[in-house]
């Protein structure tokens, strides 16, 4: 699947982080932009987490800003996933 | 060689002489003493009824003729608002004197000037027991010539009577001070309270310089610095920024994680043993720290215990205790925030101490042996108990030793209140990255998943479970978290020692190296 819309999920409080989407052309493949507080502990970690979700979802093409302050996988997961529907456009619940 | 706890350290560095290695937190005492040589007081004299006002800094620092290699002592009772340290420098740089050795018994965010000074080389030793900031950014990567050194409170002044630290000259900033020297901090526009750290300045430097933004008429009382120890006197406009230097009122914090560690920590003070009548008590001004004090507080009330005496540190909660009648007395070697000044001045049972009475190793009557629950924070701790509070997680040196050592070793109870990660990195690891506090004067360390008692102490862990605290394996806590966090990629270190963590007896108990990139 290929995002639509702009879409975020996630806050800049501490322990938790704050992901953009961007939609891009097919075919551009995947650009991650990471920033965190622990980066140097923790960068491989963050990416691969990222590339997972993006993985689960079948979303190849995409623009992925992700800012950090130490949040965990649990809360990186399911900041990228909501960030995701919401730029499919697909979100369930209130928003 | 290797110290105590297995550390390797160099016998020998080039500007800073021959090191001896940790052995154990009370191994320097042979009998009643602990076998150094003594520093002679500086013998000064003065003609009757001549001045020792100057016209200005400038002229008072001309007046001790300045040398290349010179030390340089300063007090942080001015904490972040210091104007009188960076003035100090910026003098001497003017006057062309390199090579300085700086002896501050702190050093805070008012230092972050510093940094052009030890990149040029016009300052390459540094003594502290805090550095923080840009400085120590710079530090940790190598561009001090020689490594700092990170004392304890009680080891500068250790450090000092034996001669390790020699101060040349000491410009000790007072909020209020006579023409003769006698001087305080405990009133004036800028006061700061207890001027505990810089006695030891004032009795042993070879050139004491007081400077004040307030000259009252003679005599200034208390005398917090007497007057036969000083030389010249400035009057200045301004010692710093006064809104940083009185802090207001320090507050609860409100974050519920450390009210949580802070509420397990007031029940484990309380099923200790030590929770009756006459208990002494000390609590840092930290977060979790002095929310400790909160619930003591309601606890002593509530099962109506009065103590004996509080230590500090003090803030204004502490001398709300004193007023309630908590506390006997208390013992003031650093006020924290503005409204202690008052109390300081208009209390008697509130009783300005020297650093030396407070904390020093070498004496027969340190209050910290006296000591019997401490509160400590951390930035990490590890499997074996051993607490750093220097060295941050990349590696940088961004904290202070202070008095943490000190009271951990003398206090029958030292308990350490951290979360058990912040912001993804684990606090507890298998060894933390600078040792600080060694785990064998640690006895308890209380985070929200649980609280973990030294081995050494069995009946306190069993005490603990019997009245219903979840007591935990530090090493189940430790893969706890790890699970929880995952585990950070290792620091990229280089090679340099670029700073020294000095055990207050005067040993070596970590040497901390520089880092490569800071995140």
């Amino acid at each position: 699947m290929t995002p639509k819309f702009k879409a975020q999920a996630g806050t800049f409080e501490s322990s938790d982080i704050m992901v953009l989407i961007e939609p891009v052309s097919e075919e551009a493949g995947r650009q991650i932009d990471i920033s965190s507080t622990v980066m140097l502990q923790f960068e491989d970690d963050i990416k691969n987490t990222i590339n997972q979700v993006l993985d689960d979802l079948d979303i190849q093409n995409v623009h992925l800003i992700a800012k950090d302050k130490g949040a965990l996988t649990p809360t990186i997961k399911a900041r990228v996933e909501a960030a995701v529907k919401r730029s499919l456009g697909i979100q369930e619940g209130t928003m | 060689m290797k110290n105590a706890l297995g550390v390797e350290i160099p016998e020998y560095i080039e500007g800073l002489g021959e090191l001896k290695p940790f052995q154990g937190v009370w191994e320097s005492i042979i009998g009643d003493e602990i076998p150094s040589t003594n520093i002679v007081r500086t013998l000064k004299a003065k003609k009757a009824h001549t001045s020792k006002l100057c016209g200005d800094l400038k002229e008072a620092i001309q007046k001790c003729n300045p040398f290349d290699g010179m030390t340089v002592t300063f007090h942080h009772h001015l904490r972040g608002g210091d104007g009188v340290l960076m003035q100090t420098i910026e003098i001497l740089d003017e006057m062309g004197i390199k090579d300085i050795t700086l002896a501050s018994s702190s050093l805070t965010s008012a230092h972050d000037g510093l940094v052009p000074y030890v990149e040029k080389g016009m300052i390459t030793r540094i003594f502290s027991s805090g550095i923080r900031g840009r400085l120590g950014e710079i530090i940790s990567m190598g561009k001090l010539k020689h490594p700092a050194i990170i004392h304890s409170h009680g080891g500068r002044v250790r450090d000092i009577l034996t001669g390790r630290i020699k101060p040349d000259l000491s410009v000790l900033a007072a909020s209020a001070a006579d023409e003769e020297g006698n001087a305080t901090g405990a009133h004036g526009p800028s006061a700061f309270g207890s001027m505990g750290y810089a006695d030891i300045d004032a009795r042993y430097s070879k050139n004491v310089i007081i400077v004040t933004d307030n000259l009252v008429d003679y005599p200034c009382v208390p005398g917090s610095i007497r007057q036969h120890f000083v030389d010249h006197i400035v009057k200045v406009d301004s010692i710093g920024d006064a809104t940083k230097i009185a802090s207001g009122t320090t507050r609860i914090t409100k974050s519920p994680m450390d009210l949580r560690i802070a509420r397990i920590a007031a029940t484990v003070i309380e099923h200790s043993g030590l929770f009756k009548d006459g208990m002494s008590f000390q609590v840092g001004a930290g977060g979790a720290s002095l929310a400790v004090a909160k619930f003591l507080r309601e606890d002593m009330k509530r099962k109506d215990i009065k103590g004996s005496f509080m230590i500090g540190g003090v803030t204004s909660y502490g001398v709300d205790m004193l007023n309630e009648g908590l506390f006997q007395a208390i013992f003031d070697v650093q006020s924290f925030d503005a409204a202690v000044s008052t109390s300081v001045l208009n209390n008697p049972q509130h009783i300005e101490i020297t650093c030396d009475q407070y904390a020093n190793p070498n004496n027969c009557g340190a209050m910290t042996n006296k000591l019997d629950v401490v509160v400590l924070g951390a930035l990490e701790v590890d499997v074996d108990f051993n607490v750093n509070v220097i060295t941050g997680s990349s590696g940088e040196i961004r904290g202070a030793s202070g008095g943490h050592s000190d009271t951990a070793s003398g206090a029958n109870l030292s308990v350490i209140v951290c979360p058990s990660f912040r912001g993804r990195l684990p606090i507890v690891k298998d060894r933390v990255h600078t040792i600080v506090t060694p785990g064998e004067s640690v006895d308890v360390i209380v985070t929200e998943r649980g609280v973990c008692v030294n081995p050494s102490k069995p009946n306190l862990a069993a005490a603990l479970k019997k009245a219903g605290v979840k007591v935990v394996d530090i090493n189940d806590l430790k893969k706890e978290v790890d699970t929880m966090t995952g585990v950070p990629a290792e620091k990229q270190l280089g090679e340099k020692i670029v700073a020294l963590v000095e055990y207050r007896d005067g040993t070596i108990i970590d040497v901390i190296r520089n880092v490569e990139n800071l995140s």
